[in-house]
């Protein structure tokens, strides 16, 4: 059995050879005096951590860095993008909603977990509320017309889903590629990774779900206003998120950048709008037999 | 070569006991070696039946296709009366997906002979719906963490299908009495049951598999599935 004496703390004399032995090693220093002083005087104690690079290196990746597992063809791979509860999810809608002004979307919500079960259902579920609500609005607007017969028009779910699949996947793409090649050339250091720009993409569509259920209502002004709600919400959430980021570049640059996010943006918008929703100039005249006005004209040029 | 092993046998036996004679009483037991232990082990080699129980190779046809149907049919009842059995999930088939799926499909086409401006979704549409979403809903559990397997998943979203098929006939019944307000009404009201029917019988399957705080991310494509479905089933109407 042990002594007394061994029992006494016999590391000190240890942890200092091995630090003068190795003076750039990262130590931990408990005491609140001076910690930078590579000798340690008697009243400090020292406990030598790590004294080579692969320690450091570890910490980072598990603190900072993405955990890739296993290659792309396993199953694991994909996995790991939808390691999110259903309180994670929620969450990260309610930030794509409520846009504050301090809290990027991707810091605050994403935290180095992007997941694609987010972006990926609610393209779904837009895809198809923009094909419903619209031919409601169509059956809606032409109620009134005793020689209109319902049509599912179903054809509308394949353009829906080429127009928001595109939108979702081919504009992150894009923008991660113009962000990591401005970052390459201008040596900054805020970059996203594709997938975070996937992410805020595509959470950042939520808000057209609902707005394009409004817009079934026949009114055009509300119409409109409802437009305008849903992009100054949504694009609020991608300027945020974005200005971080361009903001380091030259003044043209970073307006530019965000000028064409929120162009694409509206562009989108208005574009679906203007697509699957009949205006209620079709039916505001009160003569069934004069329902062909220039407006509706133009919307069947617009849907062929 | 039988009766030398028995020998040896009980010699070491007889061994055993001397050995271990401070045992009290079982020293006296021992096997004399002077009698033989004889014995006749036979193995009934002869001839087998010739269709033995697992062969399903000389049945008549009829009680093949019987069999399967009976598989179906019972996975229908269990569809229409969900408790919780692990019935479907145990013996999964795609014959029953398949068959409701073809039978959608066909019963929303109409026959209609301007087919082109009518919009209505067409057999491949519906088809490429059914198993498309299906598929992505199993991946989408299994991405989740989900312990159901690939074709179980797909055998439980096809055979929930079935309430959603009955209303579709239901529909197509009512829709030959006219097509007015009370008929759209009366529509409304069955494609809505029989969808919340459709989802809440798959959810019962589904369900168990999942970790406790994913639920309603695996429930909510589900719901969306059935919903589609069921729009195309209340949007259906007869061309004239």
């Amino acid at each position: 059995m042990a002594s007394p004496d061994d029992l006494k703390f016999q590391e000190f004399e240890e942890a200092e050879d091995l630090l003068s032995s190795n003076p750039g090693a990262s130590t931990l220093s408990i005491s609140s005096s001076n910690p930078a002083a590579a000798a340690a005087p008697s009243g400090e104690v020292r406990l030598d951590l790590s004294d080579d690079e692969e320690n450091q290196q570890e910490s980072s990746e598990l603190l900072g860095g993405e955990k890739k597992t296993g290659g792309f063809w396993t199953f694991e791979y994909y996995q790991s993008f939808f390691n999110v509860d259903t309180v994670q999810v929620l969450d990260r809608i309610k930030g794509s909603v409520m846009p504050l002004p301090g809290r990027n979307f991707i810091k605050h919500h994403i935290r180095s977990n992007p997941d694609l079960y987010g972006p990926f259902w609610i393209c779904v579920t837009l895809v198809f509320s923009l094909a419903i609500s619209g031919n409601l609005s169509t059956f809606l607007s032409e109620m009134g017309n005793p020689e209109y017969h319902y049509r599912p028009q179903f054809h509308r779910v394949s353009i829906a889903a080429v127009t928001v699949f595109l939108y979702a996947w081919l504009v992150p793409l894009g923008v991660w590629g113009f962000l990591t090649w401005r970052q390459s050339v201008e040596r900054q250091i805020n970059g996203y990774t594709f997938l975070e720009t996937v992410c805020v993409y595509g959470y950042s569509l939520f808000i057209y779900i609902p707005t394009s259920v409004l817009w079934t209502i026949p009114f055009n002004w509300l119409q409109w206003l409802l437009i305008v709600v849903a992009m100054v919400i949504s694009g609020s959430v991608l300027v945020i998120t974005f200005w971080p980021a361009v903001r380091d570049d030259t003044k043209l640059t970073a307006f530019a950048t965000v000028a064409v996010i929120v162009a694409l943006h509206a562009l989108l918008a208005v574009g679906c709008k203007l697509y699957f929703f009949h205006t209620a100039e079709d039916t505001r005249s009160p003569h069934p037999g004069q329902h062909i006005t220039p407006a509706s004209n133009h919307t069947t040029a617009l849907k062929t | 070569m039988v009766v030398s092993h028995l020998n040896r046998t009980v010699t070491s036996l007889n061994e055993l006991f001397e050995h271990h004679a401070h045992f009290a009483g079982l020293s006296d037991i021992s096997i004399s070696e002077d009698i033989p232990v004889e014995g006749d082990i036979s193995v009934p080699v002869g001839s087998q039946n010739a269709d033995n129980d697992f062969s399903t190779l000389d049945e008549p046809v009829k009680d093949t296709i019987l069999r399967d149907l009976r598989a179906v049919g019972q996975k229908f009842v269990h569809v229409m009366y969900p408790k919780k059995s692990s019935a479907l999930l145990r013996d999964w088939d795609l014959w029953g997906p398949l068959l409701l799926c073809v039978t959608l499909a066909l019963m929303l086409q109409g026959g209609s002979a301007d087919s082109e401006e009518d919009g209505r979704p067409q057999f491949a549409e519906v088809f490429v719906i059914i198993w498309f979403g299906s598929v992505i809903i199993t991946l989408n559990s299994k991405l989740l963490g989900g312990t159901i397997s690939f074709f179980q998943s797909l055998c439980v979203l096809g055979y929930c299908i079935l309430p959603l098929t009955v209303a579709m006939i239901v529909c197509r019944i009512v829709l030959l009495g006219g097509s007015g307000v009370v008929s759209f009404a009366v529509r409304l009201i069955v494609v809505t049951a029989s969808f919340s029917w459709s989802t809440f019988a798959s959810t019962a399957f589904l369900a168990d598999s999942q970790p406790t705080n994913r639920k309603a991310l695996v429930v909510y494509p589900v719901f969306l599935f059935y919903f589609v479905i069921g729009w195309m089933i209340l949007t259906f109407s007869p061309s004239h």
